[in-house]
């Protein structure tokens, strides 16, 4: 919050206007290693159809733009104010009460005053009053306004790639200014004349021409999830069967292909196999749609869409009743908020109604697609699941709430519901940096690569911190999550302020307490380490 | 009397004027938040900071002598700074302003006693805390790169793994 001045502060108010020319305004944006992602190679543009592929780097001065960049962004900036009211209203009504500033991740990590949202909006709303506010274009900087430069472009570039879109900022905005949305707008922008990261450019061009982030094609989908059903039978002796792209099935599962790939992920996806198994559930994967994150959320609106399109197609082909989404962040935002808007109606689904249970999930009502974490916190709810959390006894678990399955859909109960049932021991954050006001891990929105370390490092400060906290007052030594993106960013982050806490997904725990039918005795966890107490069977066997 | 009871009886001051001189190091439109008390949770840079410098404080006037005490206060602080927008000085420099506000707060009392060997004893300690703080600063540095390593290597683990393209050396890891 801004310092409220004391009564003899203010009687030494200073009339005179504000010297200029040495503010933040006119402070270029210093490029510092370790603070930025890669520039988009050209062909990740190309295969999109997205403006201005060309060879460039960041820290170089000429950035190789269209001569007309300027007009372009001009009319792009008009453009949007004219079709998003809320975004011309943030605009407008922001009185920089300062209530945002030291709530932002980024802010707390990196002392970085750019980095309070109302300074990092400011960016952007300078501009606005230069060329669309009378105000702004008689009085100039006196307005705060200012010229859309070139060193104004970059250091719009610079800082809306050191925004999560996390919104924890909108959580204290007295008017509710969702700074997520203006960094969305700001990217929108960049994106017109090219402006893009690598990090971000390679996940859309995979997803639109493979069906997910990572380039799977169908084999390498099926071969992925056939090595985790070899170390689910090791496991728990059972093999389990899933189908692939098969029409006429009950369901539709769709998870972020991070879950298919890397670890912990992989970990929370056998959890998966083995609970849809378990309960006999009619569904099937599909390697089209084979993927439920949207890293085109990060480029455009209409980026975001085209990507989304494919699910409900691909539930359209294959004659689904419904759709139920895997454990992740960023995908719920846009499934929860943009897919119905944007590529329904699904009039040909149904309700999702839990053949297990029969619950009647009424807030995907619309949406027609249900969040696992739902869909097992009712089957927890209605006894239909054999729960062993003794074999969880060796974790001492936390929670992180993601920011966009809290703040933007308001899934905060249901994990915890979950994890309290399938383990003995957990603890939750303080208040303060968990359910609606849970800190960021610092690597959302496409922020995840390797060469922006010190970045990611600064904006998930607050989260390990918190998690340190329950640490060393606990022994906590894991930190559950439902997001593809936590499971893979959060070790290296725990790995640098945490060490000794390991991530997983809650699907995981899930999965370790199972009790499956016909089961062989369990001695390992999902990771095919000896669960405690034993080591003597493993002996044995 | 002897310099040790001096920093005790002064201990709030001057701790408090060391870590006002810490926070001078970071950007003006940040110093009035990192100089708000608040929950640890919600300025976590500053409480860590002073907790540390707290606990550093503490060992020179207790002449403690065990590297763990040292060492973990200087890592909370050094973890920090390393990763924020400092140069390898600014990052550590900021152990030497305990000097300058022992000398600033003690300068009467030393001269009237004549205590200039027992400063330069506590300098010295202060200096060896420098030294100590540059490791872990560097410490911190190349984690970040095993970091970034660890990440890529972390991706195609299984895949490897499971192709049996991996060879483990005993001890050396992968």
């Amino acid at each position: 919050m801004a310092k409220l001045p004391k009564p003899e502060e203010l009687s030494k108010i200073d009339y005179k206007p504000p010297r200029t020319g040495c503010g933040w305004r006119e402070t270029p944006v210093q490029f510092k290693e370790g603070m930025y992602c890669f520039g988009s190679r050209p062909r990740y543009l190309e295969e999109v159809g997205f403006p201005n592929p060309r060879e460039w780097k960041p820290n170089e001065e000429d950035w190789k733009l269209p001569e007309n960049w300027k007009d372009i962004i001009l009319d792009g900036l008009k453009e949007r104010l004219e079709k998003y009211r809320s975004f011309r209203l943030f605009m407008d009504i922001c009185v920089r009460c300062g209530a945002c500033a030291d709530k932002c991740h980024f802010f707390i990590g990196s002392g970085d005053p750019k980095n309070m949202p109302v300074l990092r909006a400011e960016l952007i709303r300078s501009v606005y009053r230069k060329y669309f506010t009378p105000g702004g274009k008689i009085f100039g900087q006196w307005a705060g306004a200012r010229e859309l430069t070139y060193d104004v472009l970059k250091e719009w570039w610079y800082y809306f790639y050191q925004c999560t879109e996390c919104r924890r900022c909108s959580v204290f905005c007295p008017y509710g200014i969702d700074q997520a949305e203006i960094t969305m707008i700001g990217r929108e922008l960049l994106n017109l004349i090219g402006c893009n990261t690598d990090w971000i450019a390679g996940p859309v061009a995979n997803c639109y021409r493979k069906g997910n982030h990572l380039g799977l094609e169908p084999h390498a989908i099926v071969s992925n999830l056939e090595y985790m059903i070899d170390d689910i039978e090791e496991i728990t002796g059972i093999r389990v069967e899933p189908s692939f792209n098969r029409k006429g099935a009950e369901i539709l599962f769709v998870t972020p292909s991070g879950d298919l790939f890397g670890d912990p992920g992989t970990y929370t996806c056998m959890g998966y196999l083995m609970l849809l198994h378990e309960i006999g559930l009619d569904y099937t994967w599909s390697t089209y749609a084979s993927e439920g994150g949207n890293f085109g959320f990060f480029t455009s609106m209409e980026m975001a869409k085209r990507l989304n399109y494919k699910i409900y197609a691909e539930a359209k082909r294959l004659g689904v009743k419904w759709i139920l989404g895997g454990e992740c962040g960023h995908m719920w935002r846009v499934v929860h908020q943009f897919m119905d808007t944007w590529n329904g109606p699904a009039d040909f689904l149904e309700e999702p109604v839990s053949p297990v249970t029969g619950t009647k999930f009424e807030n995907a009502k619309t949406t027609k697609m249900v969040h696992i974490a739902e869909f097992t916190a009712d089957l927890i709810k209605n006894g239909k699941l054999k729960l062993d959390p003794s074999r969880n006894d060796h974790l001492k678990v936390t929670f992180h709430d993601s920011c966009n399955t809290s703040r933007g859909m308001g899934i905060l109960e249901e994990p915890r519901y979950i994890i309290k049932h399938v383990c003995n021991n957990f603890y939750d954050m303080s208040k303060n940096a968990s359910r609606e006001k849970t800190f960021c891990c610092g690597s959302g929105s496409g922020l995840n690569a390797g060469e922006n370390m010190e970045l990611r490092m600064r904006g998930g400060f607050p989260r390990a911190n918190a998690v340190k906290e329950v640490k060393e007052q606990y022994g906590v030594n894991m930190l559950a999550n439902i997001c593809a993106i936590d499971r893979a960013v959060l070790p290296t982050l725990m790995d640098y302020w945490v060490p000794g806490v390991n991530v997983c997904g809650t699907h995981e725990l899930v999965a370790n307490a199972l009790v499956m039918k016909g089961e062989k005795k369990r001695t390992m966890d999902m990771r095919l380490e000896t669960l405690p107490g034993m080591e003597d069977s493993e002996e044995e066997e | 009397m002897h310099i040790e009871e001096l920093l005790r009886e002064k201990k709030r001051v001057i701790v408090q004027k060391w870590f006002d001189l810490t926070i001078e190091t970071y950007p003006e439109a940040t110093r009035n938040f990192l100089k708000t008390p608040a929950e640890q949770s919600a300025n976590p840079v500053a409480e860590t900071i002073y907790s540390a410098l707290h606990g550093l404080f503490n060992v020179i006037i207790n002449k403690e002598t065990t590297e763990t005490g040292v060492g973990s206060y200087l890592d909370n602080v050094i973890r920090i700074r390393a990763i924020q927008d400092f140069t390898p000085t600014q990052a550590v420099g900021f152990i030497f302003g305990l000097k300058d506000v022992i000398r600033e707060e003690l300068r009467n009392n030393i001269r009237r006693h004549g205590m200039y060997e027992e400063l330069m004893e506590v300098e010295s300690g202060i200096d060896r805390m420098a030294a100590a703080a540059f490791d872990i600063y560097m410490q911190c540095r190349e984690k970040i790169y095993d970091l970034r390593a660890n990440e890529v290597r972390n991706w195609t683990y299984r895949i490897l793994k499971h192709s049996n393209m991996l060879r483990e050396h005993e001890g050396e890891g992968i």
